[in-house]
């Protein structure tokens, strides 16, 4: 594997971030002309470029609008390689037996990973169906049924989607069809990835191809699976309740930072939305932690949501009695309440409020 | 049992004498000294012989390695005698301390309990085969897959290879094989049944099971399998009304099925034939609905000549692939005007999409006239209302032009939200059209705006599933258009498909997985830069 020198990186991140697709894909097809690997560049180069993008904006110096153009004129990038006759080429040139669908699942809307393991086992040979951002399950079924790909894979980012991922693993498997998962939802290692009953699972583009290589998974086995007997400790309905309660558990935080706090009453009714928000985002990511039975999850989320507000300039520590409301509201929940208040314990302890972003 | 109760010697008292069980006595010398009249009959011994030459092995071995198990209590064995299966107990019959002592050996028949055992094990197996099996099939309505999974289970519980083929689609035949390798293949083949002795029959779901000899087979059927010799049997599998296809099992040994093996093979067949017959079925009413939905989806990504455009569609009921939402895009000619539709049927699910289908039509045929919006809408609203229906929809039409870096767009809104101009610098404006709904009013009015779209402005038309969508933090309020406005601010200069997923996105997020309205969005943007390579 040949490291693409810095300044491609550089050249192709000044391209990108102005939204000069132009500038973009000429420089992205020069690299490639000039006899950089396409797996390397899709790879190397433009994989940690959307990472970044990412950062930029979790830091504060990038806006919404220069993340959304960012991503898009990444895509573009992509696009254009893929149309590249040398990247066809080596396509036809590889080509194997069997397909391969790549779907992200119903809700997630970053495609990019989705879309950079669709082109790498393309290159790879694999006649790749690619579905594309947020597929509905009962999509994904009746595609399933009628084209019988050898194996899906799923892509998701974001731990808040981990329940819909569940379903649509389960739905999958249930075709018969083996699952292969990925993204930074499934967590470290991919830790969630066989707890919610996937058969195989990537760390990225290039692992997902590797172990493509090998075959694709056996045929899951034909035993209907309940959420339940993947995932026992959902019996203790934590889950549920706090799912089924999001709103309202929202409305009892907001009314209590308002009594807390009296300066609330002066915020706008823009300052506020955003509050409500955040404070939806927390409930989220504590079912998802609940979900999966996993403290670090929601921590870690708590983490990341501090280094967040402090690049805005508010000091993590506002995070404090959100936690300790909803602590309040689920008493009588004990696994919501350990995560509650080991995440307490950790901003408080934490001097300086940055995290990684969470899966 | 120490005494001879006649006191003849090698004779055991009585009671044991004529009991059910054979008894025998046996020295630490390993001689028999004792047996009763039933050990006399099964053995054919009497006193006086080694037990070693008057038992099978696995009693002698069995009476050499009690020396080992002193005072550990009785030991057991067992094993055939003649074509009976006995379990044989020992007793030691003194319980002197180190002193090697006689041993009474009871031999019972357990030849009906062995039978039993292994029949229920067998019964077992066959249980868990089958519903294994059904697990499969009833899990996939994928012929392909349903093929596979049968003669991947038919080679491993079944025989030692198995191949399906299935009632022909078109000219050939879909064909699945499992060898002992256990990996299944598919292919798609030419066949002529007469080829294969028995299999016409078959396909025509003519029962019993045939037993053919490979050697009368095609290679393909036959193939070389290490291991597995003997014959073929060919069973038909049942569908739903009609024959599903045929399975072929290569046995080892002679031709024929147990009365046990049939009834699991006739099972197996139906189930497997049930599922490859409702794969089929599912398969075709699949392709008839996506034959008669292709003109009610929306139409893949459209270029028009110098400028950007992207669409997105996403109906209310995630089962649903259409709804009441529709878009269109007619590229110009040559050099005129490009037209951009989007509306609204009132309603959703497939009911309101064929009426989208109808209004789209319709446009499609007023093309020539697009030129005059207000006339093509009067068209379509004397079309609707000639319809006879209680539907009624909202319309935006646009057209748009390229004239050197800036884009012309003539918008009308028929009852519908005014498109916005998100401009490439960050204000936002709406675009001042308004008119009637289409299809409740005999005249209908309309205002046309005329918008200049400079390098990076968009117009971004959207249907009420985005503004109308309920939900928030607190689950209770709709999105509304404020909260558009304020998500777009800041978002001038955003390539098209980037400012379509953001509003999409907004919304979704908003409702947070309930349930919503059909949504579709589309943004007009004129190029930053010339188009590479284009004009």
């Amino acid at each position: 594997m040949t490291r693409a020198p810095d300044s491609l990186a550089d050249r192709l991140w000044e391209a990108v971030t102005s939204g000069d697709e132009a500038a973009a894909a000429d420089t992205a097809i020069a690299a490639l002309d000039g006899g950089l690997d396409i797996e390397d560049l899709l790879l190397d180069v433009i994989a940690p470029l959307q990472g970044r993008i990412g950062s930029e904006w979790a830091a504060n110096r990038f806006s919404v609008a220069r993340e959304h153009l960012a991503t898009a004129v990444n895509e573009r990038v992509i696009s254009a390689l893929a149309h590249h006759p040398a990247v066809r080429e080596r396509q036809q040139a590889r080509r194997r037996p069997g397909r391969v669908a790549v779907a992200c699942i119903d809700g997630e809307w970053h495609a990019l990973p989705a879309r950079l393991v669709t082109e790498v086992l393309r290159l790879r040979g694999w006649h790749v169906d690619y579905l594309g951002a947020q597929v509905p399950t009962q999509h994904l079924v009746s595609y399933l049924h009628g084209t019988g790909p050898a194996v899906i894979a799923l892509s998701s980012s974001i731990a808040t989607r981990l329940p819909a991922a569940h379903a649509a693993i389960a739905a999958c498997r249930a075709t018969g069809t083996p699952v292969m998962v990925g993204g930074a939802a499934f967590g470290p290692g991919g830790r969630y990835a066989a707890r919610l009953g996937a058969d195989a699972w990537a760390a990225d583009a290039r692992a997902a191809a590797d172990r493509l290589a090998e075959g694709p998974p056996p045929a899951p086995p034909a035993v209907h699976r309940q959420v339940i007997d993947d995932l026992p400790h959902l019996a203790d309905m934590e889950y549920a309740h706090v799912s089924r309660t999001a709103p309202d558990l929202v409305r009892h935080v907001l009314d209590g930072l308002a009594s807390r706090f009296p300066d609330m009453a002066a915020y706008s009714e823009q300052q506020l939305h955003h509050t409500a928000e955040d404070v939806a985002h927390i409930v989220d990511f504590l079912g998802a932690a609940l979900y999966v039975d996993d403290p670090d999850l929601f921590s870690g989320f708590m983490a990341w949501a501090a280094g967040l507000l402090a690049a805005r300039g508010v000091p993590a520590r506002s995070l404090l009695p959100a936690l300790e409301l909803l602590s309040e509201r689920l008493e009588g929940r004990p696994r919501a309440i350990a995560m509650l208040d080991r995440a307490h314990t950790e901003i408080r302890n934490a001097r300086n409020g940055h995290g990684t972003r969470p899966g | 049992m120490t005494e001879d109760g006649d006191g003849s010697p090698g004779v055991l008292d009585p009671v044991s004498r004529s009991a059910p069980h054979a008894v025998l006595t046996v020295e630490p010398s390993g001689v028999i000294s004792r047996l009763n009249d039933a050990a006399r009959g099964l053995l054919g011994a009497s006193a006086g012989r080694a037990l070693a030459a008057a038992a099978p092995g696995w009693l002698a071995d069995a009476h050499r390695a009690l020396e080992d198990l002193v005072g550990a209590g009785t030991a057991t064995a067992s094993g055939p005698i003649g074509d009976r299966v006995f379990e044989a107990r020992a007793v030691p019959l003194h319980s002197a301390r180190g002193a090697p002592v006689p041993t009474a050996w009871w031999l019972a028949d357990i030849t009906e309990r062995v039978r039993l055992a292994e029949d229920l094990a067998a019964e077992r197996r066959r249980m868990a085969f089958l519903a294994e099996e059904s697990g499969w099939f009833l899990g996939s309505l994928n012929l392909e897959r349903c093929m596979e999974a049968a003669v991947r289970l038919a080679a491993r519980h079944l025989a030692g290879a198995a191949l399906v083929i299935a009632a022909p689609s078109g000219p050939t035949y879909p064909v699945a094989y499992c060898g002992s390798d256990g990996d299944p293949e598919h292919e798609e083949r030419v066949i002529d049944l007469a080829e294969v002795p028995g299999l016409a029959e078959a396909m025509r779901g003519l029962p019993p099971p045939r037993w053919i000899d490979p050697s009368d087979v095609p290679g393909w059927v036959a193939r070389p399998e290490p291991g597995v010799q003997g014959a073929i049997a060919v069973i038909g599998l049942p569908g739903q009304g009609v024959p599903a296809g045929v399975l072929l099992l290569r046995r080892r040994g002679r031709p024929g099925f147990s009365e046990s093996e049939e009834t699991v093979v006739r099972l197996f067949a139906r189930q497997a034939g049930a599922a490859m017959a409702a794969a089929r079925l599912y398969g075709e009413q699949a392709s008839i609905t996506e034959t008669l939905m292709r003109d009610l989806l929306p139409p893949p990504a459209q270029h028009l000549p110098g400028i950007e455009l992207a669409a997105r569609y996403r109906p209310s009921e995630d089962a649903e692939r259409v709804g009441g939402d529709f878009y269109d895009v007619y590229p110009a000619e040559s050099g005129g005007e490009s037209l951009v539709v989007l509306g609204d049927v009132a309603g959703k699910g497939l009911e309101a999409a064929v009426l989208t289908g109808k209004i789209r039509t319709t446009l499609r045929a007023l093309l020539p006239l697009a030129g005059d919006h207000r006339r093509v809408l009067e068209l379509v609203n004397a079309a609707l209302l000639h319809d006879g229906g209680t539907r009624f929809a909202t319309l935006v039409l646009a057209s748009v032009r390229r004239e050197e870096r800036r884009v012309r767009v003539r918008l009308t809104s028929a009852g519908h939200a005014p498109p916005l101009i998100v401009r490439g610098d960050g204000p936002i404006e709406e675009a001042p059209t308004g008119g009637s709904l289409i299809g409740v009013l005999d005249e209908i009015v309309s205002t046309t705006a005329e918008v200049t779209l400079w390098p990076g402005d968009t117009c971004l038309m959207y249907t009420d599933g985005i503004t109308e969508a309920f939900g928030g933090p607190l689950g209770d309020e709709m999105f509304g258009e404020e909260r558009l406005y304020a998500g777009l601010a800041g978002c001038g200069g955003m390539l098209p498909e980037a400012l379509v997923e953001r509003v999409h996105m907004l919304a979704a997020e908003w409702v947070r997985g309930n349930r919503h309205d059909d949504m579709a969005i589309i943004a007009i943007t004129a190029p930053r830069r010339s188009e590479r390579g284009g004009s």
